[in-house]
């Protein structure tokens, strides 16, 4: 029988691998439910109202994002625009070549996973090294992110440990203390010797050009306090209109990502090291990337382009918690993956057209988006999507027979008599694929085909 | 107040059965037959009805799926309300059926259809105003909430009835919130995802110990189910429809006729 991949992954899953992706997105979800309603009254008016700011800012694109320049190069920010993956690789190259930096040092930007940057730039004689502690990690093994903030959930310490030692980051010590004790001190004289520093940006402001940066470790300060030149690698769509905006979408960030009320480090950065200022970068630059982003917003799944990327979703989800973040193969996994993956990712729609149908529609993605983003209605216009363009389902059974034998009631009540049959045949047995896929795991009631529409007639004719 | 007499007069509803008490649960759409004429409604049973199209809209086929719903519109004609006993068929109509006909000429009376469509614990409470269940019920009862209902009044209002009955004891489980793995077309496009959700379901409401797990969706149970007998441990599942009938036939003398 065959089985859609991301289903093949799931069940192939280890048993350490699944514990940790379970145990750590579970928490997660539980303390972000239990801060955001302890500190707020009503924390779904707020997930409305920054759905709402931030579905203006990305329907508003077109002003917001010359606003966004001009105020930039006012700032003294050089601003590049990269309309996809190989243009903002070559964008950022350009950069480092003109200043003949080779060593850059990286704060986690998932976007930069997104277009490929480490790789590229590694074939281009430019070492890149990822300094959040949990990218680092993942570099160090040559291994994928499995989560969006929190890149080795699907890993454990023994395994941390043990790559420490093989990597010579330090002795194997279980203990969490010791390990990031280990990667402080590889990487402290990394920011030293740095040529160049790389941040995403989990905003940009319209109105004064500020780029706003959240981490928990202090990583992207490093990057930005011990190298002279500061780039930010931001899709197109992280525009909000206003700074006062920041205060709402600030707070459910940190609550949603990490169930925090602020992340330990907020940044706000302007501009480069103005000539008064002590140090700093002295030149910042600022790439936006498309990447196939415009032409998310001009389809029917736009609202995806609102997610702050808070990964709240991930942690909630039984279909997240029971396949890990590398089932979905793609830098974004999750639902919020299952959404862009398709839209994004460079291989095309079909190549990634299972992943909207491996979700249950349970709605909980929803229920938890800091802004409010109607993931289930998005992952059924991509099976609209794909059921128009003809990509082929395993295991999902077709239905144009189906729908006409459901809109001719004569014909309905017969399959409801013929049904029968189902109790004296083995269902596993039968050349069904739906059936045998149901009766692997599960019995199936008995047939009772017609015998309410009996009952009720009877209860009728009763006087 | 009996909750009969909440209800004014002889209110008129039509019954979506669904698809699955047609062919598997025919006692549930009875049970759905008897709780809503306790309550005083005259129920009809349009008997041209199907399948709400559910299974299509969710596996992609959106032009097969309206041809049923479309089918629908026509077999639920009026303007009466039209309750079904779940959650999940009475979310195709008022949620899914409005997104599969965005920019469709008939969206309109998709809309109207949608408008008048309720879940029955919904119906029941916040429909007819009962707020609470007469008769007697002894259990332990283990309430799933499905996932159709999130955002909606019908998890609440279920668990409100059931709460009410004298003799019921809901229990709590963990991770409430989380599917039972069904989905519809996901349990067989995904079984080993699907199956895994609905085990660890299954452990967290044995670790309740419950006499009955239940459910205002017979999806769900059917999933829950099916699983646990597969696995050689059978629970006793039962929808909210079943439970409210029975415990009207266990009412004492103070419950049907008197107080609730």
């Amino acid at each position: 029988m065959r089985f859609q991949p991301i289903d093949r992954a799931a069940a192939r899953l280890g048993a350490a691998e699944r514990a940790s992706v379970r145990g750590g997105a579970k928490s997660g979800h539980e303390k972000r439910t239990s801060l955001l309603f302890g500190d707020f009254g009503d924390p779904d008016a707020l997930r409305r109202l920054a759905g709402g700011i931030r579905q203006h800012a990305v329907e508003n694109l077109d002003s917001y994002l010359p606003a966004a320049e001009a105020r930039m190069e006012a700032n003294g920010v050089r601003v590049h625009w990269a309309p996809t993956a190989a243009d903002a690789c070559a964008a950022v190259l350009g950069i480092l070549r003109a200043r003949g930096a080779t060593r850059l040092v990286k704060a986690k930007t998932m976007l930069s996973e997104e277009i490929g940057l480490g790789e590229f730039l590694g074939r281009h004689g430019i070492e890149s090294l990822e300094t959040d502690l949990g990218e680092f990690i993942v570099q160090l093994d040559g291994d994928h992110p499995s989560h969006i903030i929190k890149p080795i959930l699907h890993k454990n310490r023994a395994q941390i440990a043990a790559s420490f030692e093989r990597h010579g980051v330090g002795p194997y010590d279980e203990d969490p203390e010791a390990i990031t004790r280990a990667a402080r001190r590889f990487l402290r004289h990394k920011y030293m010797a740095a040529d160049a520093g790389l941040t995403g940006a989990n905003f940009v402001v319209a109105e004064s050009g500020r780029v706003v940066i959240v981490t928990n470790e202090g990583n992207s300060r490093f990057c930005l306090a011990a190298t002279r030149c500061h780039i930010v690698l931001v899709g197109i769509e992280k525009i909000v209109p206003r700074d006062r905006d920041l205060a709402l979408l600030l707070n459910l960030l940190a609550r949603s990502a990490t169930a925090q009320q602020l992340t330990v480090y907020t940044e706000f950065v302007s501009g480069p090291k103005a000539a008064a200022q002590p140090d700093g970068p002295e030149e910042m630059h600022v790439v936006f990337v498309d990447n196939g982003r415009t032409e998310v917003l001009a389809g029917d799944c736009r609202e995806i382009l609102r997610c702050i990327r808070c990964g709240a979703c991930l942690n909630v989800c039984p279909v997240y918690r029971q396949a890990g973040g590398h089932a979905y193969r793609s830098v974004y996994p999750g639902p919020i993956g299952a959404v862009l993956s398709p839209l994004l990712l460079g291989e095309g729609f079909a190549g990634k057209a299972d992943l909207p149908k491996a979700s249950s529609l349970c709605g909980a993605c929803h229920e938890v988006c800091p802004v409010d983003i109607p993931i289930p209605d998005l992952l059924l216009r991509l099976r609209a999507r794909a059921g128009r363009e003809g990509v082929p389902s395993p295991g999902v059974p077709p239905f144009g027979a189906w729908s006409i034998l459901a809109s001719r009631p004569a014909a309905w009540r017969a399959a409801l008599a013929a049904g029968k049959l189902l109790d004296h045949l083995p269902a596993g047995l039968l050349p069904i694929p739906a059936l045998r896929a149901w009766e692997g795991t599960r019995t199936l009631p008995r047939w009772r085909g017609g015998e309410f529409r009996k009952w009720l007639k009877r209860r009728r004719r009763r006087p | 107040m009996p909750p009969s007499e909440a209800a004014p007069g002889a209110r008129r509803v039509q019954l979506m059965g669904t698809c699955l008490c047609d062919a598997f649960f025919d006692d549930v759409a009875a049970a759905t037959v008897e709780v809503l004429e306790y309550l005083g409604c005259e129920v009809i049973f349009p008997p041209g009805q199907t399948c709400c199209g559910q299974p299509a809209f969710n596996a992609g086929d959106w032009p097969a799926s309206r041809r049923v719903v479309r089918h629908c519109v026509d077999t639920f004609a009026g303007d009466c309300p039209v309750v079904a006993p779940s959650g999940s068929c009475a979310a195709m109509l008022f949620h899914g059926a409005q997104l599969e006909f965005e920019g469709e000429p008939d969206r309109p009376a998709v809309e109207a259809l949608g408008r008048r469509t309720r879940e029955l614990g919904d119906f029941i409470v916040n429909g007819l105003g009962t707020r609470a269940w007469p008769g007697r019920y002894e259990a332990r009862v283990a309430f799933h909430h499905s996932c159709h209902t999130r955002g909606t009044a019908s998890g609440a209002a279920a668990r409100s009835l059931l709460g009410s009955i004298e003799g019921l004891t809901l229990v709590e489980f963990g991770e409430g919130e989380q599917c039972c793995g069904f989905g519809g077309t996901f349990s067989v496009g995904f079984p080993h995802i699907s199956s895994a959700m609905g085990g660890l379901k299954l452990s967290h409401v044995r670790a309740a110990a419950p006499d009955e797990l239940v459910s205002g969706d017979m999806s769900c149970l059917m999933h829950l189910g099916g699983l646990a007998e597969k696995g050689g441990a059978p629970i006793r599942t039962r929808h909210l429809a079943q439970v409210l009938r029975d415990a009207l036939a266990g009412a004492g003398p103070a419950g049907i006729g008197g107080a609730a």
